[in-house]
């Protein structure tokens, strides 16, 4: 779907920027806006160029740059921290061989944190995509990178 | 009134009286106080974010920022102990922690709000607990914009800027980027090139840091400590006149701030802050120049002024002294235009002295005359802001007054005011207007009595306004009654459903105000269009209080007192007849010479007298009527004809280089004086530097042909020539130069020394014989010229945001020009297309008077059929094509309409 038919569903109001942004996101295949999507979707709100700009790059949903085929996101809030989040992530960081923020040279993820999952039960967790998974240890990371790399050579 | 009710609060046991609703830490720093605060900005809403500002108040949890607490009667506040300094330091640390304390090679070395805490809280490097997080900060360094340059570095994230961007100027470019961190200030997507962002640089000034600074458009970077001295003067470019600050080092101008006072609070647009730099231009004229051979030659001012004085006593001797026309100018001083008047008038002996209100609000002057019995703005800029409905049309504000757009944003914007834009093109006001009225070009009296038929037959008019403070109502209704919204729609093609909604709007509104420049008056219907919104606020009794009126927004900075001080054929001074024999007389005493009876020559008038062989010399003091008027071709050949041409001016412009004596003028910032802005304000220029080579100040210039012609008009210093004034001039008589200097800026009529100047006309009455304002009966008349089948399309002609005038200041800057670089035209999408033009092709405008090659661009602000070329570039100048028909009235060609055909170049 081109952005203009994505437009089209909404009013052009102030309060539809974000859905409009999310749903813009979501017929893009690279997964991310571009400068020309913001763009318009600005010019159809009647809103400047950097208040768009200014939400898409802080709403942790949305992206402005290239990401991994796959976004894993670590939940840093408190229950995830006391549980040993800081352990998941520094995990993830060798298994993977990048920081927080980056995305692995094959294009396959991108690690970054997140706040609360409200899935405080099973902490520590983290979001792969839109799948969470919780009760973290070192090993159940290594097998649930592991599937993800095994579906994409399949 | 309850906000202005007094509280008494203590801040660490000393008792202070306040204004109820007063921003805490406002009342704690005025009374001196010194409460730390980084992101507080006086100007506007406070953030509450930096929390440096944290304050305890009894029987408040918790340390609060004083900044977002509002006064209340009996509130105690510990601003100072050791907790809460601890707390401050704490904080302090934090921001240090993000910040690239590189002072040693920071512009805000030295005034700079960061750097001052830091050293009051002794946060050396070596003394800070936390470690320094530069490394994880993503940064940022932004210098795409022509004019200032983002360092996210030096941002302390503040939010200051943002919000100066929207809450003073209306415009809100700026945002917050990214998170934590990463935040940082953004314009635009990509960078700040890539926004809307017009550089007026309020966010600047605003800049707490060094995070955004002014590029170095004069020339060096400075610090406010390198500075020699600061000079406040008045902004040399549009009407508004705005104070501005001019940094001066080693005599150059090196930086400009916007001063906070009347009329503009410290703001500025591009043109102020950042194109002044035409001061210091290698082009600027240093000596006198006389024509030898075809060629210009350096002369000495002995010999240029013996030339001058003998030709133009040879002239006038041989041909009489109507055979010598001149033309003063708006961008000069009050009393310069009262020199040269003067000097035409009781020297040469003519009456033929004009200058180009001729081709801006000639019709205005006529107009408002008729109706009301002044030709000026009624109110003040300021009063915009409590307006509930703002009517604009014809002016294009963002681009044409800039600083006046930002009242009437922020009206809209944060004082509920609703505002109906009447204009052909989209402009960008539309974005802010509740109602737009898309009328043809050249349909305005239609279009105003359309909205003035659906008020009388509503109701809506103020019948006890019409009944005690009018007359002539009768014959002008019986023009009304036709105009019914169906006709309206027929002539302008604004659909009825608006014109009822905005007729409603402006009827019903309790203080309306109507805003207007050149698309009303550059018509052979000026004057007509003029009367008619005249009669529209008449109707509705919106005239003679505050925040209401009609206000002309006059286009260069001393326009208004051009006129004022009778640079025009048919006045003298004040507005004082020639052809009144006790008016006549006064001068006549104050002067000693006789002087002439009959009106004298317009500016279109005279170049044609010229070609008829009437007019045998001119003198033109700082007006190039080679771009800025009508029909150029016949400009052109009238200055090749006439006998003599003396040129004074700053630059060697396209009309100098006609001239036989090019006489060289000192610049805004060479000489003292003062402007009359468009509110009828008048507004000191203070000398700041020495005129380069040997140009000296036009009032000067004039004095000294005068004296060699025998004249001798005895002015040792502008003091002297403002006690003149004072003299013979009854609404400037109590704007005397000791109060001038005190700093009052004093708004005409003002008849004594003790009176306090008026902020808006016609109070109790008016300014006719009769005190009455007088309904005029106006009906539609089309433009000279429409689209035929030969000359398809429909021509408009106006002024952009980054150019002034005819460009001799603008293109000599360093920043202007990278915003806007030549000439282009305005063109409909569709009708591109039609004619097979790409965007952005060279194509060949015709009219019937002449011929230019010039850039299209697609754009959506035109109608089809339509299309607008900015009137500024000479290699395009849109005055080549322009018609030169004239107001009978006013004598204002019609600038805004004419026919043209558009080819493309095989």
């Amino acid at each position: 779907m081109s952005i203009d038919n994505v437009l089209k569903k909404f009013e052009p109001l102030p309060e539809n920027l974000l859905p409009i942004l999310k749903e813009v996101q979501e017929t893009r295949p690279e997964g991310y806006l571009t400068p020309d999507d913001l763009r318009k979707v600005a010019k159809y709100l009647h809103m400047s160029y950097a208040r768009v700009y200014g939400v898409a790059s802080y709403c942790s949903a949305l992206r402005v740059v290239p990401k991994g085929m796959h976004i894993i996101q670590v939940c840093d809030s408190p229950a995830c921290q006391l549980m040993g989040a800081t352990t998941v992530l520094e995990e993830l960081k060798s298994l993977l061989g990048i920081s927080e923020g980056e995305t692995t040279p094959d294009g396959l993820f991108t690690l970054e944190t997140t706040s609360c999952l409200g899935v405080c039960g099973v902490a520590p967790a983290m979001v792969v995509d839109e799948d969470v998974w919780g009760n973290l240890t070192p090993d159940k990371i290594r097998q649930i990178i592991e599937s993800y790399r095994e579906e994409e050579t399949r | 009134m309850s906000s202005k009710e007094m509280v008494t609060i203590h801040i660490d046991g000393k008792e202070i009286h306040a204004p109820r609703g007063a921003s805490l830490l406002k009342v704690a720093r005025d009374n001196g106080i010194d409460i730390p605060g980084l992101c507080y900005y006086e100007k506007v809403s406070p953030t509450g974010s930096c929390r440096l500002c944290v304050v305890k108040i009894d029987g408040r949890p918790g340390l609060v920022p004083s900044c977002m607490v509002q006064v209340e009667d009996g509130m105690k506040v510990t601003a100072f102990d050791d907790e809460i300094e601890s707390v401050r330091r704490g904080i302090l640390e934090m921001i240090l922690a993000e910040h690239d304390d590189d002072c040693i090679n920071c512009e805000k070395n030295g005034s700079c709000e960061l750097q001052d805490l830091a050293f009051r809280y002794n946060l050396g490097r070596e003394l800070r607990t936390l470690p320094s997080l530069l490394d994880v900060v993503p940064k940022i360094y932004d210098d795409s914009s022509p004019v200032l340059i983002y360092d996210s570095h030096k941002c302390i994230k503040c939010g200051r800027c943002i919000k100066a961007c929207f809450e003073i100027q209306g415009k809100g470019v700026l945002s917050f980027a990214g998170k934590g961190l990463g935040e940082y200030v953004v314009a635009g997507i990509e960078n700040w090139a890539d926004s809307a962002c017009d550089g007026c640089g309020e966010c600047v000034q605003a800049c707490p840091t060094g995070a955004l600074v002014e590029k170095p458009v004069y020339g060096v970077r400075v610090r406010e400590i390198d500075v020699d001295r600061k000079v406040v003067t008045t902004c040399p470019y549009c009407g508004v006149g705005c104070q501005l600050e001019l940094w001066i080092k080693d005599d150059r101008i090196v930086k400009v701030r916007g001063y906070d006072d009347i009329p503009n609070r410290g703001s500025t647009c591009v043109k102020g802050r950042f194109g002044l730099d035409f001061v210091h231009s290698p082009d600027r004229l240093k000596y006198p120049l006389i024509k030898k051979d075809g060629k210009f030659v350096e002369v000495s001012w002995e010999e240029a002024l013996d030339y001058v004085a003998s030709r133009l006593s040879e002239i006038r001797d041989k041909y009489g002294p109507d055979a010598i026309a001149g033309l003063s100018s708006a961008k000069c001083t009050n009393e310069e235009n009262f020199v040269f008047q003067k000097f035409m008038r009781a020297v040469i002996g003519t009456n033929s002295v004009d200058h180009c209100a001729r081709l801006c609000h000639a019709s205005t002057i006529a107009g408002l005359v008729r109706a009301f019995g002044s030709g000026a703005m009624t109110n003040s800029i300021e009063e915009f802001l409590n307006a509930d409905v703002i009517f604009i049309t014809g002016s294009n504000t963002t681009e044409t007054h800039p600083v006046t757009a930002t009242y009437i944003k922020r009206a809209v914007l944060f004082h509920n005011a609703k505002l109906i834009v009447a204009d052909p093109r989209r402009i960008d006001l539309v974005d802010y207007a509740t109602v737009w009225l898309q009328q043809r070009n050249g349909t305005d009296v239609a279009l105003f009595n359309g909205l003035m038929h659906v008020i009388w037959k509503e109701g809506l008019m103020d019948e006890e306004f019409i009944r005690s403070r009018t007359e002539g109502f009768d014959e002008f209704i019986k023009v009304i009654e036709k105009f019914t919204p169906e006709k309206t729609e027929e002539i302008t093609d604004v659909p009825k459903e608006k014109i009822i909604e905005a007729a409603r709007l402006y009827g019903s509104a309790e203080r309306a105000s109507i805003v207007y420049a050149m698309g009303i008056t550059q018509h052979v219907t000026g004057t007509d269009n003029v009367l008619s919104l005249a009669n529209m606020a008449l109707l509705t009794g919106n005239v003679g209080r505050e925040s209401t009126g009609v206000n002309p927004l006059r286009g260069q900075n001393n326009v208004q007192g051009a006129c004022d001080l009778g640079a025009l054929p048919n006045v003298f001074p004040g507005y004082q007849k020639v052809t009144d024999p006790n008016a006549r007389r006064k001068f006549e005493e104050a002067w000693g010479v006789k002087l002439p009876e009959e009106p004298g020559l317009t500016v279109v008038e005279m170049m044609y007298a010229a070609t008829q062989g009437k007019v045998k010399a001119m003198y033109f003091m700082g007006e190039n009527p080679v771009i800025s008027d009508p029909n150029i071709p016949h400009v052109k050949e009238a200055l090749e004809v006439v006998e003599f041409l003396v040129v004074q001016d700053i630059f060697l412009t396209e009309t100098a280089q006609y001239a036989d004596v090019v006489l060289p003028a000192a610049s805004f910032a060479e000489k003292n004086g003062t402007y009359t802005n468009t509110e009828r304000r008048v507004l000191w220029v203070q000398k700041a530097i020495d005129p380069p080579g040997e140009a000296k100040p036009d009032w000067v210039i004039v004095q000294d042909v005068a004296r060699k012609m025998g004249y001798d008009m005895g002015y040792s210093s502008v003091k002297d020539i403002i006690d003149e004034i004072n003299r013979l001039v009854p609404i400037y008589a109590g704007i005397t130069y000791e109060r001038i200097r005190n700093g009052e800026k004093l708004q005409w009529p003002c008849p004594s020394p003790e009176h306090p100047g008026t902020k808006y006309l016609y109070k109790d009455r008016f300014n006719r014989p009769n005190g009455l304002g007088k309904f005029h009966p106006v009906d539609f008349i089309p433009p000279a010229e429409w689209p035929d089948e030969e000359y398809p399309f429909l021509l408009s002609t106006g002024r952009i945001l980054y150019h002034f005038h005819t460009t001799s200041m603008t293109r000599r800057t360093q920043a202007l020009p990278q915003y806007v670089e030549g000439p282009y035209m305005e063109m409909h999408p569709d009708d591109m297309k039609k004619l097979g033009i790409e965007d952005g092709e060279v194509v060949r405008v015709v009219s019937r008077r002449g011929e230019i090659k010039i850039k299209a661009i697609a754009s959506g602000r035109v109608y089809s059929g339509s299309v607008f070329i900015p009137f500024h570039f000479a290699e395009a100048a849109a005055n080549m094509l322009t018609n030169d028909a004239l107001d009978p009235i006013s004598k204002i060609p019609e600038l805004k309409v004419a026919a043209v055909r558009i080819e493309k170049i095989e």
